[in-house]
């Protein structure tokens, strides 16, 4: 209970790190980028949708800071996250809509995939010790994974999409069609998401292999996996149930811990790619000074990721009985 | 009753400072990780000091005709201002091995305070503290630094510095308070501890010593975080376009259309040198890590 | 003492670790047998090889350790020559282990109820209803209600959690349990309460036992035999009242010495000058020459076998020839 307690505590702090963060930054840069987007609205926009973006930012040059920091709470709270600047005049809400079954298609997916099969290998790289396979495995996957995301993109962009033709040169979608549910527009979907996806399988995986096998290699060394071997146990049995359930808990925990990273990636990933999702949104809003957007964005995103932190612990919970017990 | 037998060395001193840093050294010296890590370092870093005198032309002299195909008066070709690729490549090395190094230093300095006073404090401040570092690590970096670097209205180095520095501390100092508590009780914290040494002087001579290569290894970790990192905001263009960095080569090159136009070596080169950067980096830290844990290095076949 | 077939038979025994300074010896030569039903006790400082001994002989040993000669049979077959396969059907059944902590020697995971099916069904005992009954069967031998057969080995408590590790080296009544220090981990009235509960069902159960413990005082009044083991050799090995009584090796000498008796008169404490060598670089000659009081010429450069005296095996050259 007092763990559950403590973790209800964690999630609680940092989304309101990432509100407060969301309201302080425009504030604290020079030149008050808040006040000066209000500026550029004026010029162009009803009084309305000045009243709006006054809300969203909780900017009311009249009400003292604490007056529109709660404003700005209580707006967020009732989703109310002003009015886009790229897309106007949608509001931020809607518009963060359309960019969002992209990303938790792309990334979801690919994130899931990298982390099942990399901690498989991993495992399996870790019972299987000596030889070539060994010692070359870590280094192999050192570099890979210090080679940037959106680099290997670009690189797969130019030999698939460029010279082979194999895939399409970005996009979500073919942009002459309308989106649909039909078989064939699933079928772009698909071609447009495949060499994103790679590219995100391919950096990422390298983490879990090495993670899982740095774990899996401390577990084998335990007494409870000599104890298996002594009882007389199959080596799949051993490898599967007491070994690997015991190593994936440390990874399953680092896999939440590090969704912020990954996330980055995949972001940096759908920006290569012209990918519509969150990610080359979050770039638009950026390049077009849309405060407002990018504020959603960001607020989306840190949420996304706490979610994904407390589906991992369920599954941890649900895995190991220790952490189901009071601390 | 039950006597046990024991001999003097159960009662185990810590090593004196010196020879912890030549165990270390021999260490290193025997992995190949580590080597060919450092290898590559100690290229780049010549490359940087020499830039002047290896690079063929000067970097932002915009004589040459534009987007050439590489030829032996141009390695790598010219970009869509007419400057030589090559030379870029060698001069962007400067900025980006400072940006790395300083870089890691500071998230290092910062990792390391919190995460030790964390350990040392207790109670709560180590909650406080705690709370305040897995804050920082979840939430997502890129879109922070997108963000934080968007409000700046300057793109610098220095913001750049800062907005890596924010991002990348968190991930050290987890590590480095878990050690610190192991730490804290052993016998010879006790000794000093009852010798009446302050706080202060217990963290600094007696702790941070003994966690030498977890200090050393997170520096690399965050060299090689913000070697990435960079790369990524100066690709997106929230770097200084005009400076000479291989993340900035990058945004370049995709503005001028670089893969389509058929001049696929303004990508591909600096993208192969931040990896090779990165890679550096990434082994030595790798290394430090099987050194730490013999178990994890490779094992010969019987 | 040995009047039928020992059931174990370790003859010249070497072990070795890969080391980067080149190989290192845990193990020398090591020779010795236990009768069924005995309860012989292996003593000796840290890191003289005793653990690795013992893991040896389950063949339980991981690189970088392996045995590099000689031969352990246990009821006649030769176990150094089995592969893991042929193992497979003689472990559990025939021998068991118990490690010195349960918290360690449990899958975390798993029940308690699960670890011993998993043992069962290993050796092909797949009815479940006959899993349930010997799982009870063998928790009650060991004083522990069967419904803690479904309780996490955290929450169980120090104690139980041993008398659980037992019971599961139990499950199929083997004849020899091998026993790593299983009481180090608990404190001094659950040690002998549990050495107790170990006496009795030896004498139910009929099983040899071989007890590996750096805690002389503890197996001095349970084991049958003695074995004293120093870098990496056995030094003395006899019957346990004689050896403490009349302990003929400098070393046992100087091991019993270091304890104080409560009754008698105050004696000085004598301890064992100097420390163990470094088995990579072991002494010439005999190995505690440079530590023995009673050393003499040959000492450092013969290197002794195990002489016979009195019944008892002495690796020491004061008892060569029968001196």
């Amino acid at each position: 209970m007092r763990y559950a307690l403590r973790r209800l505590e964690f999630f609680a702090v940092t989304l309101w790190a990432a509100l407060t963060l969301n309201f302080i930054l425009p504030r604290l840069m020079p030149g008050n980028p808040a006040e000066a987007m209000l500026v550029r609205f004026r010029g162009r926009v009803s009084l309305q949708a000045v009243e709006q973006m006054e809300a969203a930012f909780g900017l009311h040059p009249h009400t003292s800071i604490f007056q529109q920091y709660f404003e700005y709470l209580s707006n967020t709270a009732h989703g109310d996250l002003g009015t886009s600047l790229s897309f106007f005049p949608t509001p931020v809400g809607k518009v963060i809509m359309l960019a969002l079954p992209w990303t938790v298609g792309l990334v979801g997916t690919a994130t899931v995939i990298a982390f099942l099969l990399g901690t498989l290998i991993g495992m399996l790289a870790a019972w299987r010790r000596g030889g070539i396979f060994d010692a070359l495995l870590p280094p192999t996957f050192i570099v890979v994974s210090a080679i940037p995301y959106f680099w290997i993109g670009l690189l797969l962009l130019l030999v698939f999409s460029f010279v082979l033709q194999w895939f399409p040169l970005g996009f979500g979608y073919d942009l002459t069609d309308q989106i649909n549910l039909s078989w064939s527009f699933v079928g772009e979907v698909f071609a447009h998401g495949f060499l994103p996806a790679l590219t995100i399988v391919v950096t990422s995986i390298g983490g879990w292999i090495l993670t899982m096998r740095n774990t899996m290699i401390t577990t084998l060394a335990e007494d409870y996996v000599k104890m298996a071997r002594a009882k007389g146990l199959s080596p799949v049995r051993i490898m599967l149930n007491y070994a690997g359930r015991n190593a994936i808990l440390p990874n399953l925990t680092g896999f939440a811990m590090s969704l912020g990273f990954v996330i980055s990636g995949a972001i940096a990933v759908e920006i290569v790619f012209n990918y519509p999702g969150l990610g080359f949104m979050l770039l638009t809003a950026v390049n077009n000074e849309d405060f407002a957007l990018m504020q959603g964005l960001f607020l989306l995103i840190t949420v996304a990721v706490l979610v994904a932190i407390l589906v991992a612990d369920v599954v941890t919970a649900v895995l190991d009985p220790r952490t189901r017990e009071s601390s | 009753m039950a006597v046990q037998v024991l001999t003097n060395q159960e009662v185990a001193a810590p090593e004196a400072r010196e020879s912890v840093l030549r165990n270390l050294a021999h260490a290193v010296a025997r992995n190949r990780k580590a080597l060919a890590g450092i290898a590559l370092l100690t290229f780049f870093v010549l490359v940087a000091i020499l830039a002047p005198l290896i690079s063929p032309y000067d970097p932002n002299k915009l004589a040459f005709q534009q987007m050439l195909q590489p030829s032996p008066q141009h390695l790598l070709g010219t970009t869509g201002a007419g400057q030589d690729i090559f030379s870029q490549l060698i001069w962007s090395t400067r900025e980006t091995l400072v940006l790395a190094i300083v870089a890691g230093v500071m998230a290092t300095v910062i990792s390391v305070i919190v995460g030790v006073t964390a350990a040392y404090l207790g109670g709560a401040w180590d909650h406080a503290l705690n709370l305040f570092t897995d804050v920082f690590l979840v939430i997502p970096t890129l879109p922070l630094m997108i963000v934080i670097s968007a409000y700046a209205q300057n793109h610098g180095l220095g913001v750049l510095i800062g907005v890596i520095v924010v991002t990348g501390w968190s991930y050290g100092a987890r590590q480095l308070r878990s050690q610190a508590l192991a730490l804290r009780n052993r016998e010879f914290l006790e000794a000093a501890r009852v010798r009446g040494e302050r706080p202060s002087y217990i963290i600094v001579f007696e702790v941070l010593p003994n966690m030498t290569s977890l200090i050393v290894a997170i520096f690399l970790g965050a060299a090689l975080y913000s070697v990435l990192a960079a790369a990524v905001l100066q690709y997106i263009g929230l770097g200084d376009s005009s400076d000479l960095s291989w993340g900035n080569m990058l945004y370049w090159a995709q503005h001028n259309g670089a893969l389509l136009a058929g001049s696929p070596w303004w990508v591909l080169a600096p993208g192969l040198c931040i990896a090779a950067l990165g890679g550096a980096f990434a082994l030595v830290n790798y290394a430090f890590d099987e050194i730490g844990n013999p178990a994890l290095r490779p094992v010969k076949r019987s | 003492m040995i009047a039928t077939r020992p059931i174990l038979e370790v003859k010249d025994l070497v072990v070795e670790y890969a080391s980067d300074r080149g190989p290192v010896r845990a193990v020398d030569r090591v020779s010795l047998e236990v009768a069924p039903g005995e309860f012989l006790g292996i003593v000796g400082e840290s890191g003289c090889g005793k653990s690795t001994l013992l893991f040896a002989i389950a063949r339980l040993l991981s690189p970088p350790a392996s045995i590099v000669s000689g031969e352990v049979r246990f009821q006649g077959t030769d176990m150094v020559t089995l592969d893991d396969d042929e193992l497979r059907h003689v472990r559990w059944r025939h021998y068991s282990v118990v490690m010195q902590s349960a918290m360690n020697a449990l899958n975390p995971v798993l029940t308690v109820g699960d670890q011993l099916r998993d043992a069962m069904e290993a050796h092909d005992e797949t009815n479940r209803q006959r899993i349930r009954e010997r799982s009870d069967e063998v928790m009650r031998l060991v004083g522990i209600d069967p419904i803690h057969l479904r309780s996490y080995p955290h929450q169980l408590s120090g104690g139980m959690r041993q008398r659980a590790m037992i019971a599961m080296a139990l499950v199929f009544t083997p004849e020899l349990v091998i026993m790593d220090e299983p009481t180090s981990a608990l404190d001094v009235v659950a040690q002998r309460s549990l050495m107790l509960q170990i006496k009795e069902l030896q004498r139910k159960i009929g099983f040899a036992a071989i007890f590996v413990t750096h805690d002389m005082s503890l197996v001095s009044h349970f084991s049958d035999r003695l074995a004293i083991m120093y870098a990496g050799q056995v030094m003395e090995l006899g019957d346990t009242k004689q050896l403490f009584a009349d302990p003929k090796h400098p070393y046992s000498v100087g091991l019993l010495g270091s304890f104080p008796s409560i009754h008698g008169p105050k004696l000085p404490l004598r301890g064992i000058p100097g420390s163990p060598p470094e088995l990579a670089h072991p002494p010439s000659g005999c190995r505690f020459h440079p530590r023995c009081p009673r050393r003499f010429a040959p000492c450092a450069t013969t290197e002794p076998d195990l002489y016979a005296k009195d019944g008892a095996l002495v690796r020491c050259l004061l008892y060569a020839d029968g001196a």
